[in-house]
């Protein structure tokens, strides 16, 4: 599979089971993973260390920053709120869901995440292989039209000639 | 054969690890992470548990010693808990720091105590039989493809 196939995911979660879980998840469906453990580390690596991401993926309940919290930091940076974010709890309340899709986030997971919810994700990726795609097409198409064109032309040449 | 009475063997374990409720439609979703590339993926993430639940569990026992009890601290101790255990199918395991976590809400210190002894058997008894299932797995060669138990 070629890299510019695979999109990057930012996984945030205090748990280490479900770090690995995930992990797991959205390599099985070819996804570039990195992992963290908490919202700051999360920060860190995507102001200071330049990572550049198509999704993240976060915990909601965990110590220090939450989810949530992370979620508002994200969508409030002119740099970082076009990244989507979906939320993960193992508690389904409705308070919550809504609190964090009104803040932006694009879906909210119920723990303990499945191969399918990870499926439903890709939606929510930036796919960096569409971008290519269709500028491929576009030469391609290009190439057809020069090609189309200059066969018109030597066929008004040789109606001229012929006559 | 004897590896295919291993099989066997090692299938059976298996299907009576949910039969008996330890385990439920989770772990079929770990096997089903396992692959050529991953062979112990399912024991590796068990191991990973095993390792955070025992340290989860001193806190909670810690806690559980202190008097009065803070149950916001009991309860969010065994929500982090309760998630991993939900995260490897740990069926029997889940339910009992559910029901912890409604004795906590309740304020009921009885219940909490009584609830955490079972938990911890619970969680005792999973490792012994997950680590049987894993050794016997091991021995009798390369897992059969993960079915739902019937």
């Amino acid at each position: 599979m070629s890299n510019f196939e695979e999109a990057h995911v930012l996984v945030v979660d205090d748990s280490s089971v479900d770090r690995r879980l995930i992990e797991r998840l959205l390599r099985v469906s070819s996804c570039k993973v990195t992992v963290v453990d908490s919202g700051l580390k999360a920060l860190q690596l995507l102001g200071v260390d330049g990572l550049k991401v198509d999704l993240i993926i976060t915990d909601y309940s965990m110590p220090g920053m939450t989810g949530y919290e992370l979620l508002k930091k994200i969508k409030k940076s002119s740099k970082f709120k076009e990244i989507s974010v979906v939320i993960m709890s193992s508690e389904n309340v409705l308070q919550r869901i809504d609190r964090c899709l009104e803040e932006g986030a694009k879906d909210f997971i119920l723990k303990p995440v499945k191969l399918a919810d990870v499926k439903k994700l890709k939606n929510y990726m930036k796919k960096p292989s569409t971008t290519r795609f269709n500028y491929f097409c576009c030469i391609y198409y290009y190439i057809f039209f020069l090609f189309f064109l200059s066969f018109f032309l030597f066929f008004c040449v040789f109606v001229c000639l012929s006559q | 054969m004897e590896r295919t009475h291993m099989r066997r063997q090692v299938g059976l374990m298996r299907q009576s690890l949910f039969t008996q409720g330890f385990l439920d439609e989770q772990f079929i979703q770990l096997e089903e992470l396992q692959d050529d590339a991953n062979p112990n993926f399912v024991e590796e993430i068990a191991t990973l548990y095993y390792c955070d639940s025992s340290k989860s569990l001193q806190t909670i026992e810690q806690a559980l010693e202190k008097t009065p009890h803070d149950f916001n601290k009991l309860d969010n101790h065994m929500h982090q808990f309760k998630g991993s255990s939900s995260s490897i199918g740990a069926k029997k395991v889940k339910d009992e720091c559910q029901q912890f976590r409604e004795y906590c809400k309740a304020g009921n210190r009885e219940g909490c105590m009584r609830t955490f002894q079972l938990l911890k058997k619970e969680h005792a008894t999973l490792k012994k039989k997950l680590e049987a299932y894993f050794q016997m797995a091991r021995q009798a060669g390369p897992l059969e493809t993960a079915s739902r138990p019937k």
